[in-house]
């Protein structure tokens, strides 16, 4: 494979960016169609990569390319693919095309729909956002690997503190940034103590992760550092305790973030420390799991808990994730084979999931004007369509069999039974949960009676916005009826971190 | 014609859920077509079902019409069907009661297509559940069951309904989560759901093999308590019934008409499946247990029926009551594994399975044709009906007499059989369920009377209130129950001799 198929993806976003921003202002039609053109592309592309190494039947890093960037330092330009990784660069690109289309905005002032102010500015930061993500994702080299992690947070405050809710958007945008930025720095400093000391043990200077895995760090050194690298990232996964940026970031955010947010951003965090907290310090995760696992498993109730209680739809979808993110961490910290396969699904999985559902509140919050879910009602009369995406995200979100969230977190659960059955136990409460408030809410919201307030003001949601809505609702069925499309690619990936673990 | 035979089970599994989703493509405004539609559809089914009925080896062992297909290779459960004959009782039954509970709702008129929609959904759920020979697969089948459920009491349903249709799905679930739990610990441990498989496998640990820091005897308890009380929660037993008036009484007609006939059977059919078969030490250690339970249901549903003054919550409370039954014969045949009297209470309860889905899914449908004319419930307001509507006199009476177990029509035999096969083992809990007999006859004969006899109401016999008699289309619907009602009652043994083969094998 000779064509630099994950570069294209990965800087296309780049360029469209940059071109995007050099078109004039009031060419809002045209810069939407830019857009919408670059995303398609770049799902097709990721699409391509995806089917190619399904396939193929592909195991290992796939399509990989590299490219000294500055080897005096050992960094390249190293991209590849493998089965972990593969579904979340489609996820991106999902995520991608179905939040320009819910962004394409109508210039009816009295419609407010979409992105209607600057989007020029808009669709070029988002690109720049959407870039740095499929980035990370593909980075076989360590330091890339941080580079792209800070072009994808940074665009984020932006994003936030001009399109956001006006209300608390500089206080979300600020405290999401610093939250990520301490994060990252903290991580930042055990990746250069990898560095450090894979070169003083064989005098080599090199960022790449494949060399980085073989340096056979001391236990004492991997126990050191594992808990600020894994964690350092994990913050960006809405991990336990240091979750409580994130639900405020969702809030204030508008619609196309939200999506980008939850549905790609915090994979990011998951996927940074899976990567490089368990694949190269792998002893260190071994000694630290118990730990991770409690925060997760804390996560995963205690999210579920808190959504259930939350008025505001945003807020409650922003704890859901925070309890579904939980559960990635949960197979994650199991170590074995299945909880990992499960890890790697339900990241997948909870993209599309949690896009859908921020598209959704979207489109309802731009007719309605509020997401408070008592001030809410008889959305499903108005809007037919966006109402029967909610209730499948929905089913998705409860781990409904069929859906691809059960496919998920059933190998999840299954796997931490093979680990501390307890966890299994006390972490199902949250089915439960999530089932109560999910079929409350769809209640509240889509079926009951229509406030006076809100009579005549809603109309139905745009084509495009159907077209979002389908194309995030197949993905999520398919997985849940053929697990087969997804399954044995993550397993190859996770088979590639068994080696590393020992067959732990 | 071998595509046929060896995908039959799941052409009748996926035909509803295809025809359903030709629906969406059909225009929803036609009403006409979508209810005609949607009963063509659901017939082929049936049609299908009798070929399997004909085609079932009477004298084969194990599990027939296997099919099996790699499904989820990572956890290594595959999709694999089959059916002996318990299943294929309750596969008939699902299959016959589906398009008649179409045929009673052609008189809904709010939202046709998606409510057919559901049905035809509702109906793949159920099938799945009993065709399952994969635990997870079964499992699948039995939450997603529940979702169409959920809408159509939700949305059809009557005042109360976003309460009933909440409660119905926090209990089922809440209940499942246990089972949820348990299927994940089996599939751990052996690494594989297939269910053939697995009874092999787990019946033959030892009981003191240690496991999660437990003896397997432990943990076998605890697994076995959490698969009980899933499916108690849905057949229903006493204490977890309690969800069950409120979904009957909310929800719409045709929705009570399934939810009775076939989805109180699908906990029923989990015990007999799952609990049994994986747990022979437990559910003998723990038969006393479920008889207790069991016979709470029998007295307190009895009890219960007979105090409402609601038509439709006293049938959901009679539901209780007869379903009681069938737990008993379980726990008897559970307790006395191997004998005779287990294969006698076995036989009682799937026949009272069948018995019941036919007359609460007739007497549900009745109670509905009375609401729908004078849009009330309450029996306080009926009262001398019978010269005003005699058809529907005759046939209420006629069911009604099915439901209390009258001698020539079905639930006598199967009471009978499952009182005969628990009376030796379990003597004192038959005896006390007796007294839930007697108090069946009252509450049976004051529906009767409360509908049909006394003063009548003026209220209903003049202007336009005036009641009007049952409906041809309505006829249609009950005369099928009430055939196969009286033809149970006089021969049985057509259908006792396939449930016979199976438990003989089984227990």
């Amino acid at each position: 494979m000779n064509f630099p198929i994950l570069s294209v993806i990965t800087f296309l976003p780049f360029v469209a960016g940059v071109i995007i921003l050099m078109m004039p202002a009031t060419r809002k039609n045209e810069t939407r169609a830019v857009a919408l053109t670059t995303a398609v592309i770049d799902l097709l592309l990721s699409a391509w990569v995806y089917i190619q190494y399904l396939q193929g039947h592909m195991t290992g890093y796939q399509f990989l390319e590299q490219h000294d960037w500055l080897p005096q330092l050992g960094i390249s330009l190293f991209f590849g693919v493998d089965g972990m990784s593969a579904p979340l660069v489609l996820l991106t690109g999902i995520v991608m095309f179905t939040g320009v289309l819910i962004s394409w905005g109508n210039d009816d002032p009295h419609v407010m729909s979409g992105i209607q102010d600057r989007p020029r500015e808009f669709f070029a930061f988002l690109f720049l956002l959407a870039g740095g993500v499929f980035g990370v994702f593909v980075s076989l080299d360590l330091f890339m690997l941080f580079f792209f992690y800070e072009i994808a947070v940074f665009p984020m405050y932006l994003l936030i503190a001009i399109w956001g809710w006006v209300k608390t958007r500089e206080y979300a945008a600020m405290k999401l940034t610093l939250y990520l930025f301490i994060g990252s720095v903290v991580a930042l400093v055990g990746a250069l103590a990898m560095y450090w000391t894979n070169y003083q043990s064989t005098g080599i200077l090199s960022f790449n992760m494949l060399e980085l895995e073989k340096a056979g760090f001391s236990a004492d050194f991997q126990n050191l550092w594992f808990l600020p690298v894994f964690l350092g990232f994990a913050v960006l996964g809405g991990i336990w305790p240091f979750h409580n940026w994130s639900p405020d970031g969702h809030v204030a955010a508008p619609t196309a973030v939200s999506m980008f947010h939850a549905g790609v951003l915090m994979k990011l965090g998951a996927f940074a420390a899976l990567r490089v907290g368990v694949m190269l310090l792998p002893e260190g995760a071994k000694h630290w799991a118990w730990l991770i696992m409690g925060f997760a498993g804390v996560a995963v109730v205690y999210g579920a808990y808190i959504a259930f209680v939350q008025t505001d739809l945003k807020y409650m979808i922003g704890f859901s994730s925070v309890s579904h993110m939980g559960l990635v961490m949960l197979g994650i910290s199991t170590l074995n084979a299945t909880g990992l396969t499960g890890a790697g699904v339900q990241m997948f999985s909870h993209g599309v999931m949690t896009a859908l559902f921020f598209a959704v509140t979207g489109m309802i919050y731009d007719r309605a004007h509020t997401r408070m879910i008592p001030e809410l009602g008889g959305i499903s009369k108005v809007m037919p369509f966006a109402t029967i995406g909610f209730i499948i995200g929905g089913l998705v979100s409860m781990g409904m069999p069929g859906f691809s969230g059960f496919v998920a977190e059933f190998p999840i659960f299954m796997g931490v039974w093979q680990e501390q059955w307890l966890v299994a136990v006390i972490g199902s409460i949250s089915i439960i949960i999530t089932a109560a408030y999910i079929m409350m809410n769809i209640r509240k919201v889509f079926f009951s009676p229509m406030p006076e307030n809100l009579e005549g003001h809603i109309g139905d949601v745009t084509v495009l916005d159907k077209v979002a809505i389908v194309t995030l609702c197949l993905f999520m069925i398919t997985i849940g009826l053929f697990p087969g499309v997804m399954v044995p690619m993550v397993s190859t990936g996770v088979e590639n971190i068994m080696r590393l673990l020992g067959g732990a | 014609m071998d595509f046929f035979n060896t995908h039959l089970l799941s052409l009748i599994l996926f035909l509803p859920t295809i025809a359903a989703l030709i629906m969406l493509f059909l225009p929803g405004g036609e009403t006409k077509l979508m209810r005609w539609f949607a009963f063509g559809a659901s017939l082929i089914p049936f049609v299908l079902t009798l070929v399997l009925w004909n085609n079932f080896d009477l004298n084969a062992t194990g599990f027939q019409f296997e099919e099996k297909y790699t499904w989820y290779e990572a956890i290594n459960a595959s999709f694999h069907l089959g059916v002996d004959g318990i299943s294929l009782t309750m596969v008939l039954l699902t299959t016959f009661l589906t398009p008649l509970a179409i045929l009673a709702s052609f008189s809904v008129t709010d939202r046709v297509k998606p409510y057919m929609m559901l049905f035809l959904f509702l109906e793949t759920g159920m099938l799945g559940v009993f065709m399952a020979l994969d635990l997870l697969i079964f499992f699948v089948f039995w939450e997603i069951g529940l979702v169409p459920m959920y809408f159509l009491i939700n949305q059809w349903g009557s005042a109360n309904r976003d309460y009933a249709s909440l409660k119905f799905m926090i209990y089922t679930m809440g209940g499942s989560l246990g089972l949820l739990l348990a299927v994940q610990m089996l599939g751990v441990l052996f690494g594989t759901y297939d269910l053939v498989t697995l009874y092999q496998q787990w019946n033959s640990l030892s009981a003191d093999t240690a496991l999660m820091g437990m003896t397997v005897g432990t943990v076998k308890t605890i697994a076995f308590w959490a698969f009980a009380i899933a499916f108690a929660v849905k057949v229903p037993l006493w204490p977890f019934h309690t969800w069950l008036p409120d979904a009957h009484t909310e929800a719409p007609t045709a929705g009570s008409m399934i939810l009775a006939g076939v989805l109180l059977k699908l906990g029923a059919y989990g015990f007999i499946r799952l609990v049994l078969p994986l747990y022979p030490v437990e559910a003998k250690i723990f038969a006393g247990w479920l008889a207790v339970l069991a016979v709470g249901a029998i007295v307190f549903g009895a009890f219960g029926s007979l105090g409402q003054t609601d038509f439709k919550r006293l049938v959901a409370y009679s539901s209780v009551n007869h379903m009681g039954f069938v737990v008993l014969g379980i726990a008897a045949a559970g307790l006395a594994a191997g004998t005779a009297d287990a294969h006698i209470a076995m036989n009682g309860a799937v026949l009272q399975m069948f018995n019941h889905g036919l007359s609460a899914a007739g007497m549900f449908f009745l109670v509905g044709v009375i609401y729908e004319r004078t849009h009330t419930r309450d029996l306080n307001q009926f009262g001398g009906l019978f010269p005003l509507v005699p058809v529907y006199g005759g046939i209420l009476i006629f069911t009604s007499m099915a439901s209390l177990g009258l001698p020539g029509l079905n639930g006598f035999v199967s009471e009978f059989l499952v009182v005969r096969g628990a009376y030796p083992v379990l003597k004192i809990y038959t005896a006390i369920s007796m007294l839930g007999l007697l108090f069946t006859g009252a509450y049976i004969l004051k529906g009767i009377m409360k509908v049909l006899h006394g003063p009548l109401n003026e209220h209903w016999a003049h202007g336009e209130h005036k009641l009007t008699e049952i409906n041809t289309r309505e006829i249609l619907v009950m005369v099928p129950l009430m055939a196969l009602i009286l033809v149970i009652g006089v021969w049985p043994s057509w259908i006792l001799e396939v449930i016979n083969k199976a438990v003989v094998a089984l227990f």
